[in-house]
């Protein structure tokens, strides 16, 4: 709210279900109810198809809703990523209307800061654990650099049997893990004067 | 800015759109396709804002399958257009659609055709035709090198011309375009020009 921080360990990933994963950018009440909302619809999805949605259906649930309330004020900016049939899916839903499908994203103040750092890193055939250290290196930069982002910087991974929990740093520790405080060398010490 | 433009040549009609997807300074996406194919005969280029593009270009794609399905034929490019007009006028004096249309169809009885619908639901039928920042560039290019009946080559060498002058002198130019084509053997994408691989 302004130029306040209310809290540094809010859960910025929303875990829509155990294959389906929410991130919040923008409004954090509008992230979370609706993220809450679409994991409803997705489970009377299954139910009604006896089947698990798409992450392409899921993702165009919460857009279609998102642009029935376009201009009324609501502030979401998010991705939905999750594991189908298809394999891996990646969308980025915002509260404008747009959705679009993608390899990678960046939402939020921090987004531009974020990209440069995941677009020189970023190869398609990344291992898991090259991946979740660009990640977190790509938002603790952001951090680094906007001052509406920090905190704690969370990384999941999105599998075949659904997400599990790689990490959540805070941030103020990962800049000290990467630029560790060099001891300053002495140059000279004080000493007791002579006496004569 | 977005770019889409369009040009009837012999048989056939062309429309090229840039394949960006930004959100105030940042490319989210350098390969989204905003050319729709809304059925075998008939493409849409569409520009404008986020939702709306998709939201309104998915409804009317359904809506021309739907008509398909009750009636057993498909709609004409000029109905199909007239149809889109129609529901960007309703809608305008309530919650407007902020889309600009160029729509490209092939008709067995009346050939090629094109048409200009813009967001105010002004429509026109064209042969040639650009919204955009690029348009400035596009239109006189158009203007200058179009002739009626061109062949495909000579359409794609014109098309190419306005990429290259929007890429030179548009300040924020978008770095790939897509080609598609519509022509008796229906629509198909053409060709891509790119400046990044994504």
């Amino acid at each position: 709210m302004g130029g306040y921080i209310s809290s540094q360990s809010v859960k910025k990933i929303i875990e829509i279900n155990p294959y389906m994963l929410g991130t919040m950018a923008g409004g954090a009440a509008d992230c979370q109810f609706w993220h809450r909302n679409l994991g409803i619809k997705c489970r009377l999805h299954e139910l009604a198809n006896k089947r698990r949605i798409s992450v392409t259906g899921a993702s165009k649930l919460l857009a279609n809703i998102l642009y029935s309330y376009r201009g009324m004020g609501l502030s979401v900016g998010t991705m939905i990523a999750g594991w189908d049939e298809k394999g891996p899916g990646l969308y980025y839903v915002d509260s404008e209307g747009g959705r679009l499908k993608g390899t990678k994203f960046s939402v939020g103040s921090g987004s531009p800061y974020a990209y440069g750092v995941l677009d020189s890193g970023y190869k398609y055939d990344l291992t898991i654990d090259e991946a979740a250290e660009l990640a977190r290196r790509a938002i603790y930069h952001a951090t680094f650099r906007d001052g509406a982002s920090g905190g704690v910087a969370s990384v999941y991974h999105v599998g075949p049997n659904g997400w599990t929990k790689l990490s959540g740093d805070d941030v103020g520790e990962l800049h000290y893990s990467y630029y560790p405080v060099e001891p300053a060398v002495v140059e000279q010490e004080m000493t007791e004067a002579v006496v004569a | 800015m977005e770019c889409v433009f369009g040009m009837v040549g012999k048989g056939f009609a062309l429309v090229v759109a840039d394949t960006s997807a930004v959100n105030s300074i940042l490319v989210h996406k350098s390969n989204e396709d905003k050319i729709m194919v809304l059925d075998s005969h008939k493409l849409m280029g569409a520009s404008g804002e986020a939702g709306d593009r998709a939201q309104f270009t998915e409804y009317v794609q359904k809506n021309v399958a739907l008509y398909q399905y009750r009636n057993g034929i498909p709609l004409t490019t000029k109905a199909a257009a007239n149809f889109m007009r129609g529901e960007l006028a309703t809608a305008l004096r309530k919650n407007p659609y902020m889309v600009n249309i160029v729509l490209a169809g092939f008709d067995k009885d009346t050939g090629p055709s094109l048409y200009f619908i813009d967001y105010i639901a002004t429509l026109h039928k064209v042969d040639k035709a650009a919204f955009g920042y690029g348009s400035y560039f596009a239109l006189s290019m158009m203007d200058r090198h179009y002739h009626p009946n061109m062949t495909v080559d000579e359409a794609i060498k014109l098309a190419e011309q306005c990429i290259e002058e929007i890429r030179s002198r548009l300040v924020v130019a978008p770095q790939n375009f897509v080609i598609k084509i519509v022509d008796k053997d229906g629509a198909r994408e053409h060709s891509w020009r790119r400046t990044t691989k994504d």
